[in-house]
């Protein structure tokens, strides 16, 4: 199957969709929570925080890289007790890669997200309490289900901004073979050197494949889904 | 089985202050829109929080400001059917009617298949609520609240977004619940029909008060209550019990005040219907009118008569131990000479039957 591919884009596709997809699990029970509490709670601050999630999507990327090289790098205001307390180091490594494609698709997660929850109708909530369900449960039985295909399309949207992420990465991360190459950065380092051409085009319809994938199977997800939810 | 309830709420503009009790059998919270029916069940099923408010079923405290007692709406077990029957979407037809059993305590309750039955939803069960009718949703709703094991039922409305087919459809089912389960049952409604076929206690509100409560008979025949029932509305509500088929297509019905005719009532010899005389569809003379259309004349007395703001007087009458109410004239009244202990016939120009089975048996 390799064969096809130098073992440096290899690594750079291997690389992309494993930082893509930590990417996404790990945001999304964050960005489930930061959803509801956007559409549903009134705390002081809300604005602050509704703000805060959509930076990224307005910044340019490279700003939110280089703030995330100050918060989380290794002499950074966080990163430096994360590294001497868990061990856990993001600079120049692929979970740094992850943590910017993460903070980068956020905003698009929540947002999907959000439209969701407040979508479902709080009347069918409050005739699941009547019916004996606590708060958790109601949550669990009538809310989740009917927001999952918000949270579906709300998980291929980050997962696949994830795969395209490159200004914060590659400014927090750097672009290292093997570590730090994501799939972009690699088309990038590609077309920097001579007779890097052929390695970016055969990048390029991978990110085209992978893209396209994502999208039709987020709609056939969607779809199949609303036709459940929709009591047909 | 009983429920009391006492409450007071102020909204921008509203003054709720209620208290009555429920016994067993249909409550109807009777009243004009906005009077505050919908708000008195909010408050005990716990989704409005009232400024003020006592609520206890069976002695069990729900509701207590006072003492700070407030169950949350899971913990009341209050089986509320909405008016938008609020059935989940995303569940089929049987999930959806079992869906309260997972939080129900493990206490021997109705059964599925037997609230299936009740309420003829068999054919429904696999499918989803987004392929029901109107009529059909309302059915299953009322089957889910009942399935959860509720205290009591607390219906808003429950027909008021059918068409007239639709509810014909389901009063005949809501008349089972009433006589096969023994919950109390608060039921809101605006619509005199309903009330009047449904309802085992009255409580007529006016505008967030209580106007009157009582037996759902003598509210109905109460002068007083008439304005707030609405004149047209007011009327007696009558037992009768099917006596015999005349080969005319007239059926005879005897009841305590005398035996009335009615066209063609296809029901078995020995049922017990209600019947309701409205009042202004009484008519009263002093001596036997002789040379009328009229089947239906009762001999009967005057019982009070209360004069009102306008032309119009309501007479009550004692027929054998039952009330008539009649609405005549000033007029009239005066020049019939009409008083408390002034025997007179009574002619009663339309008897409507409000219901097919009481449903209390004879024993």
């Amino acid at each position: 199957m390799t064969d096809w591919l130098t073992p440096n884009e290899w690594r750079a596709v291997a690389l992309s969709l494993r930082v893509s997809f930590w990417a996404t699990v790990v945001s999304l029970p964050i960005g489930l929570l930061v959803a509801y509490a956007l559409a549903r709670w009134n705390f002081w601050g809300k604005q602050l925080l509704n703000g805060l999630v959509h930076l990224p999507l307005i910044l340019p990327p490279v700003v939110t890289g280089y703030l995330l090289l100050l918060t989380f790098g290794r002499k950074g205001t966080v990163g430096q007790y994360l590294d001497e307390w868990f061990g856990l180091v993001f600079a120049f490594r692929w979970t740094g890669a992850a943590l910017a494609a993460a903070v980068m698709a956020f905003p698009l997660m929540v947002r999907a997200m959000r439209l969701a929850i407040e979508a479902v109708d709080p009347k069918l909530e409050q005739a699941a309490g009547t019916l004996g369900a606590s708060k958790p449960w109601v949550f669990l039985t009538v809310t989740l289900p009917l927001i999952l295909p918000g949270i579906i399309a709300g998980a291929i949207l980050a997962f696949a901004k994830a795969m395209g992420e490159f200004g914060a990465t590659i400014t927090f991360v750097s672009n290292i073979p093997g570590q730090t190459q994501t799939l972009p950065s690699a088309i990038y380092a590609f077309l920097q050197v001579p007779g890097g051409e052929g390695s970016a085009a055969r990048l390029v319809w991978i990110a085209i494949v992978i893209a396209m994938a994502a999208l039709l199977l987020s709609e056939w997800v969607a779809k199949a889904i609303a036709r459940r939810i929709s009591g047909q | 089985m009983s429920l009391q309830v006492s409450l007071k709420h102020r909204f921008a503009g509203f003054d709720l202050d209620v208290a009555f009790e429920a016994p067993s059998g249909v409550t109807a919270l009777f009243g004009r829109s906005g009077s505050g029916k919908t708000t008195v069940i909010n408050a005990v099923a716990g989704l409005l929080r009232p400024d003020h408010g006592l609520v206890t079923s069976n002695g069990i405290t729900l509701l207590d400001r006072s003492r700070g007692i407030e169950l949350p709406p899971h913990q009341r077990r209050v089986g509320y059917v909405f008016q938008d029957s609020r059935l989940f979407p995303h569940l089929t037809v049987r999930q959806n009617l079992l869906y309260g059993r997972w939080f129900a305590p493990k206490e021997p309750g109705v059964s599925l298949d037997r609230i299936v039955e009740l309420l003829g939803i068999a054919p429904l069960l696999s499918r989803r609520p987004g392929a029901l009718s109107g009529g059909e949703k309302q059915r299953v709703a009322i089957g889910r609240a009942i399935l959860s094991n509720p205290r009591l039922l607390a219906l808003d409305e429950p027909l008021a977004a059918l068409d007239e087919a639709r509810k014909a459809e389901i009063l005949p089912y809501l008349e089972r619940l009433r006589d096969e389960l023994h919950l109390p049952i608060l039921y809101v409604s605006h619509a005199m029909a309903e009330v009047a076929r449904l309802a085992n206690t009255v409580v007529l509100m006016e505008a967030g008060r209580v106007a009157a409560a009582g037996p759902t008979a003598d509210i109905l025949s109460d002068p007083d209550a008439a304005p707030g029932l609405g004149l047209r509305e007011a009327g007696a509500l009558l037992t009768a019990t099917v006596a015999a088929q005349d080969e005319d297509g007239l059926t005879r019905l005897d009841c305590a005040a005398g035996p009335l005719w009615l066209p063609r009532i296809a029901a078995p010899l020995g049922t017990d219907l209600r019947i309701r005389i409205l009042a202004q569809d009484v008519m009263l003379a002093t001596t036997r009118p002789e040379g009328i259309s009229a089947l239906n004349i009762l001999s009967t007395t005057v019982r009070d008569i209360r004069h009102g703001t306008g032309p119009g007087t309501l007479v009550r009458l004692d027929a054998h131990g039952e009330t008539i109410l009649a609405r005549i004239t000033r007029r009239s009244a005066e020049a019939l000479a009409l008083a408390p202990g002034k025997p007179v016939f009574t002619v009663l120009k339309a008897v409507s039957v409000a219901q097919e089975s009481v449903g209390v048996k004879r024993t």
